[in-house]
């Protein structure tokens, strides 16, 4: 076969290739959206994670402002760590509360931030103090139960 | 008669010989790293092999990735609007494709389709001693033969499966959006918000290289391995389909138990 032509198929089939990766890179993938160029490590602890996740999206105003990068027990107050990288474009001042939420009935769990009215704010390695933990559907229905059967003893 | 101790003997020279073969491929492999510096050298040679394994591949992987993707989404609506979230169907697509399907399948028909024949030409170049001739005239037959092809293997296939990737996503499209009438936006947004580029798509660029670096070496191998007659010939083309489908999907299972426990 003539070199040139041979030159021309393999510069097509490679030009192919580079277009499909670029293809799955940015339509596929999210390397366009969550491009998370500078991040700073939060930690925040909390009594009961529920199902929460590493690689689960950090939201404040429904917005995803970092990831969660790891997640492990404290043994000494019984406690889960999770770590965060969170995006160095955002700040949060330093009474920010962070709460563990639910995306739909059923969908995955991720770590809401409610920004607080404080003029410092939280730095690279910061841990987050005001923390609410996941809401557990059997807590939520036992205490229902409960308070359904105090109601039900009051009014005898 | 049933006799246990010639039985023993059998499945211990079975397991010798397959022990034995193993290390053979195993320092054949090496040899052929060790006289690839020709084939990056003299690229003609290499981009030769780009062609016949790369280019004349293409259709087969355009065609297959397009009907799997068709056949995905096709699927992936029946059973996700039982549950009424077919906006998912774009991460169901993208998920399975640039995790397994796209290296594994493209790597499959990659095997059937360049693997045999790369097979079949060293094969039939042993079989009609044009390997000796060249050895004869002090042209290294490794160097000039077998590395160009594989490398031509190992840098095909990363691209073949990328392709095969994005055209399935494009089919799982077309019927989703196009016939069935999911939304658009929500498909591919769900798609964007649940695919990882360094974890999802760059873990499946890494599956499709390691399953290049496997079925171009079984391929090689096979051939120059091969028994020099027509009918050896056939019999190391079918082996290298067979070994390179069982070794793929090995494989897959060991790197996917690797790269995707325990999260998501």
């Amino acid at each position: 076969m003539n070199r040139t032509v041979l030159d021309l198929w393999v510069g097509f089939f490679v030009a192919i290739g580079i277009a499909a990766v670029m293809f799955l890179a940015l339509k596929v993938g999210n390397l366009s959206t969550a491009h998370l160029s500078e991040t700073y490590v939060l930690q925040a602890k909390f009594d009961n994670i529920g199902g929460l996740k590493v690689r689960g999206p950090v939201k404040s105003a429904g917005v995803v402002v970092g990831r969660i990068t790891d997640i492990q027990f404290d043994s000494a107050t019984y406690e889960a760590v999770v770590t965060m990288s969170i995006d160095g474009r955002y700040r949060f001042p330093k009474d920010t509360f962070a709460s563990i939420f639910t995306a739909g009935l059923l969908g995955e769990q991720y770590i809401g931030f409610d920004a607080g009215g404080d003029e410092k704010m939280l730095k690279a390695g910061d841990t987050i103090g005001k923390t609410q933990s996941a809401v557990v559907l059997e807590k939520l229905i036992s205490q229902f139960l409960f308070s359904k059967a105090a109601d039900g003893q009051d009014k005898k | 008669m049933l006799d246990p101790v010639g039985l023993l003997r059998k499945l211990g020279h079975a397991a010798v010989e397959r022990l034995w073969r193993l290390g053979f491929a195993a320092r054949f492999f090496w040899v052929v790293l060790m006289y690839s510096g020709a084939s990056f050298r003299r690229l003609p040679l290499t981009l030769r092999e780009i062609y016949f394994s790369g280019v004349l591949s293409l259709l087969i992987i355009l065609v297959s990735g397009l009907f799997v993707g068709l056949v995905l989404g096709l699927q992936g609506y029946e059973i996700l609007q039982r549950f009424g979230s077919t906006e998912a169907l774009g991460t169901l697509v993208a998920l399975s494709l640039t995790r397994e399907l796209g290296p594994v399948l493209a790597a499959i028909f990659f095997a059937s389709r360049a693997g045999s024949s790369v097979t079949a030409e060293i094969g039939l170049m042993k079989a009609t001693e044009q390997l000796k001739a060249m050895d004869m005239m002090a042209v290294n037959p490794i160097a000039r033969v077998v590395a160009p092809r594989f490398w031509g293997g190992v840098i095909s296939m990363p691209l073949l499966a990328a392709i095969f990737s994005a055209m399935g996503v494009l089919g799982g499209w077309l019927i989703g959006v196009v016939f069935i009438g999911v939304d658009d936006g929500s498909y591919w947004s769900q798609m964007q918000s649940s695919v990882d580029f360094r974890f999802d798509v760059w873990n499946g660029i890494v599956k499709s290289f390691v399953f290049g670096v496997a079925v171009s070496l079984i391929a090689v191998f096979e051939g120059y391995d091969s028994v020099p007659t027509a009918e050896g010939v056939s019999r190391a083309i079918t082996r290298t389909v067979v070994t390179s489908v069982l070794a793929v999907l090995a494989l897959d299972f060991v790197l996917t138990s690797f790269m995707f426990r325990g999260t998501s």
